[in-house]
């Protein structure tokens, strides 16, 4: 199994820092991922999770190392063309108001110059994957619709053009507990269905040792340790993740305590 | 009372043809100067977005140029493009820029940077980001801004006629000179009428631009 996989994701000695700061943001990121992974990026605000991500579909730019796409260094590739092969979703979801749902989801198949047919039959496909009515939904305007409807139209159009890699940011930060258990299952259940690499972004363990089949921990722009939930749980590398695990056991253990 | 009202028919027995040409010279005035502002003044709005540092000296400039009253800049534009309604057209223009300039500029900061953030993200040119996104997301506020612009140049328009511009301006002033009462209320009415139906009409277009607000 091991001969066959590609590597989708490659960071080289990556380096990223803001104008005006001290500090780099992202620090020496170097390591790869394979394809079908979902890989989820563990770490605090600040941690450098997002700008790594961002760096993935070019929205930044390293200050030096290189991203590898496939084999494609993406820095000699135009950005508009790579950010329109990447699914993008972000906590606020960033609908655009003025565009039903429909609209919405075909944003990039538009870009692509789809056909109309094409990019209606992928609109009804994708409301259908992450569990919303079609007729009911197409038709309306993201207002209309609750929190955790509109990550779902989030999804569905990152997921539009069938991307590779699919670039998910604190996706379902904003929602609440139960909606977000849902949403999880569903989003598994999507990665299991169609062998895309996602990365997720989120400070959230639970989430992030529950959806990822890697996981990525940083700190203060640094990769911690880079491993499966299991490792990193049983097998915590520094004092980082260390610690991170010991104050969630402590966290568990209210619960413990309370039932 | 009765006497006026008896006058106003009278005038509309006798004037009907020159009241119509009056009315469509208003009307021709107006829309010019709304057309010549908007040429003007959103592309301005869109630079002043672009260069955030000269925004407000640009801005500032136009508050002046406001201030002076339109009276003044009409006289004024006499000495540098002469009389009829090329130079009333220009002095409404200052008149009208301000407002829709300014709600040019809110309405396209309005926009939240994580919606145009993932435009980006979702490959976006710079040019689709502006026409997709920012300027249909400014609209509603663009509107509001051609609204107020459109009740100070209708009212305004009527001193058009002092430089040979025409318009109902020409009825308001005979009545002032001849001391005619019912053609001082033919061209107030007249010209209030028209600013009604214009904000009501844009009105209705804010009401439709912005209709995923309302839904």
């Amino acid at each position: 199994m091991m001969a066959n996989t590609t590597i989708a994701i490659e960071y080289q000695h990556v380096y990223k820092r803001f104008n005006g700061a001290n500090y780099n943001a992202v620090n020496d990121v170097d390591l790869s991922i394979n394809e079908g992974e979902f890989i989820t990026i563990l770490g605090s605000s600040g941690s450098g999770k997002t700008t790594l991500l961002k760096m993935t579909n070019r929205l930044y730019d390293p200050d030096s190392g290189n991203v590898i796409l496939f084999g494609e260094n993406i820095r000699n590739v135009d950005a508009v063309k790579v950010r329109r092969r990447i699914g993008y979703a972000i906590q606020q979801v960033g609908l655009l108001p003025h565009m039903t749902i429909a609209q919405n989801i075909a944003i990039v198949p538009n870009l692509l110059k789809w056909d109309k047919q094409r990019i209606d039959n992928r609109v009804r496909e994708l409301t259908a994957l992450v569990g919303l009515d079609c007729e009911e939904f197409l038709k309306r305007y993201p207002a209309q619709l609750s929190g955790g409807q509109q990550q779902r139209v989030g999804l569905a159009r990152a997921l539009a053009a069938d991307p590779k890699i699919m670039l998910l940011d604190e996706p379902f930060g904003a929602i609440d507990a139960i909606n977000r258990l849902n949403l999880q299952d569903e989003l598994k259940r999507i990665h299991g269905g169609l062998k895309k690499t996602f990365l997720f972004v989120t400070h959230d363990i639970n989430e992030a040792l529950k959806l990822g089949t890697k996981v990525i921990v940083m700190n203060e722009g640094q990769v911690c340790q880079f491993d499966t939930p299991e490792n990193i749980v049983n097998k915590p590398v520094g004092g980082f993740v260390e610690s991170l695990i010991r104050s969630y056991r402590e966290q568990e253990k209210i619960w413990g305590g309370l039932s | 009372m009765r006497e006026i009202w008896h006058n106003i028919i009278l005038y509309f027995e006798n004037n009907m043809d020159v009241y119509f040409t009056m009315l469509q010279q208003h009307l021709n005035i107006s829309i010019r100067v709304l057309v010549i502002s908007l040429l003007i003044s959103v592309p301005i709005g869109i630079l002043c977005v672009i260069f955030t540092k000269q925004q407000k000296w640009v801005i500032g400039l136009f508050q002046v140029l406001r201030i002076i009253p339109s009276l003044a800049v009409l006289v004024l534009s006499i000495r540098f493009f002469g009389i009829g309604m090329g130079p009333a057209v220009i002095a409404l223009a200052f008149l009208a820029i301000p407002p829709i300039l300014m709600n040019t500029v809110a309405g396209l900061e309005e926009v939240p940077f994580f919606i145009l953030e993932t435009a980006r993200g979702m490959g976006m040119t710079p040019l689709q980001i502006w026409l997709k996104v920012r300027l249909p997301l400014a609209f509603p506020l663009i509107i509001a801004g051609i609204k107020t612009a459109m009740v100070e140049i209708v009212a305004s328009a009527t001193i058009a006629a002092l430089i040979g511009a025409g318009g109902l301006g020409q009825i308001i002033f005979q009545g002032l000179s001849v001391r005619r009462t019912e053609l001082l209320l033919i061209g107030g009415i007249s010209v209030a009428i028209i600013s009604i139906s214009a904000v009501f009409l844009l009105d209705l277009l804010e009401r439709f631009v912005q209709r995923y607000k309302y839904v």
